[in-house]
């Protein structure tokens, strides 16, 4: 058992290692610029633990310095974070049975650790929901250690970072690359890659992420005839499935119920 | 700002952030057995979804304006090519940030 777990931890930390990256340099971004305005170690503190959503926090500093109102702050976090309601949608399922786990596991859903866990690829043998709380628990962990060096010894760093904020853009692109890879349907990410960009020329940078959000849901809800038959045949890293719709061509609504029964299972394994 | 006011602000940014996070279950996820639907778009979403961040990051590019998006083009060529030789997601993401950096601190300074 404890083997078992030690196996599990070093699964999550080579699994996470790209977001603690991205995340230790963000982090020390958003404590240098905090510190800076004059919200020091302890509001950083308190701001990775509670709010935990990088953007946001580097929005808050200007914000803080400001002197925004509690409206226009309110206003600033829901079109900045919405993106996080389609997180929430796509994770449901996976989220499902996750007991006592499943609040922290909806707090930490950020970006990057979506970006890890959407495919529900879990060490073999493990308990899935203990493998997604250890990736956002670490992941959080990052971003807290990273932000509070930042505060702590920023201004003490003297080499040129410019551009180091690019390893959470590559992060994406990279999770991008391996979802086309294994993907049965590439229309999907095409779509949302075409959307989005359609959007951000349409609305500008500040603008584009809910239109883009509800184009997309609006688009995969009336494919569903088309991509939910496709997917359903060709889940590349579920062959059980996979022979078994090749065999009995079941219609796409039975066999989505049925791959959520089978996620369900492997919960109790 | 005295610290109240600036609690307050916090404290909103984390309610609102947590209600946008929480929502979707709440409102979705109370029965035992995800609807096919939800099911389906759990299965189709992320591949929209990380597209769409992949532009999300890149929205503060200018490609009518000096240098024309090529430093973020490059790097995420190098970023892709790098994935698609050698599928190490460290290694794409280190290579990607150092040619970023490099890019933009030498060559389109």
């Amino acid at each position: 058992m404890i083997h078992m777990n030690r196996n599990l931890l070093k699964q999550v930390i080579i699994k996470t290692i790209p977001v603690m990256t991205g995340y230790v340099v963000l982090g020390f971004g958003f404590g240098i610029l905090s510190e800076n305005a004059g919200y020091g170690l302890g509001w950083v503190l308190a701001m990775s633990v509670f709010i935990y959503a990088g953007s946001m926090q580097y929005l808050m500093v200007s914000l803080l310095s400001s002197g925004a109102s509690v409206i226009s702050t309110a206003l600033a976090t829901l079109m900045v974070n919405a993106r996080h309601l389609f997180y929430g949608i796509s994770m449901i399922g996976r989220y499902q049975g996750a007991g006592a786990k499943k609040p922290y596991l909806i707090f930490a859903l950020t970006d990057e650790t979506y970006s890890l866990v959407c495919h529900g690829d879990t060490p073999k043998g493990a308990d899935p929901h203990l493998y997604y709380f250890l990736v956002s628990f670490f992941n959080q962990i990052y971003w807290i250690v990273g932000s509070v060096l930042g505060a702590a010894v920023g201004s003490a760093v003297t080499f040129n970072s410019a551009g180091i904020d690019f390893a959470m853009t590559a992060l994406f692109v990279t999770v991008f690359v391996e979802q086309w890879l294994t993907a049965e349907s590439h229309i999907p990410a095409v779509g949302g890659v075409c959307v989005s960009v359609v959007c951000l020329l349409i609305f500008g940078g500040d603008l584009f992420l809910i239109p883009s959000m509800v184009l997309i849901l609006a688009g995969l809800s009336l494919g569903k005839p088309l991509l939910g038959r496709e997917k359903s045949g060709a889940s590349g890293k579920n062959p059980a499935v996979d022979t078994r719709q090749a065999a009995v061509s079941m219609p796409p609504e039975p066999s989505s119920a049925d791959n959520a029964q089978k996620e369900g299972g492997i919960r109790h394994d | 700002m005295t610290d109240t006011r600036a609690i307050s602000l916090i404290a909103t940014a984390a309610v609102v952030t947590a209600l946008l996070r929480f929502l979707p279950f709440l409102i979705l996820g109370g029965k035992r057995q995800p609807p096919a639907f939800i099911t389906y778009l759990g299965r189709v979403l992320p591949y929209a979804i990380i597209g769409m961040l992949v532009v999300y990051c890149l929205r503060g590019v200018t490609p009518l304006v000096w240098p024309h998006g090529l430093p973020e083009l490059l790097a995420v060529a190098v970023t892709a090519g790098l994935h698609l030789w050698r599928r190490n997601t460290l290694l794409s993401i280190a290579g990607g940030t150092v040619c970023y950096m490099v890019l933009i601190q030498f060559i389109f300074k």
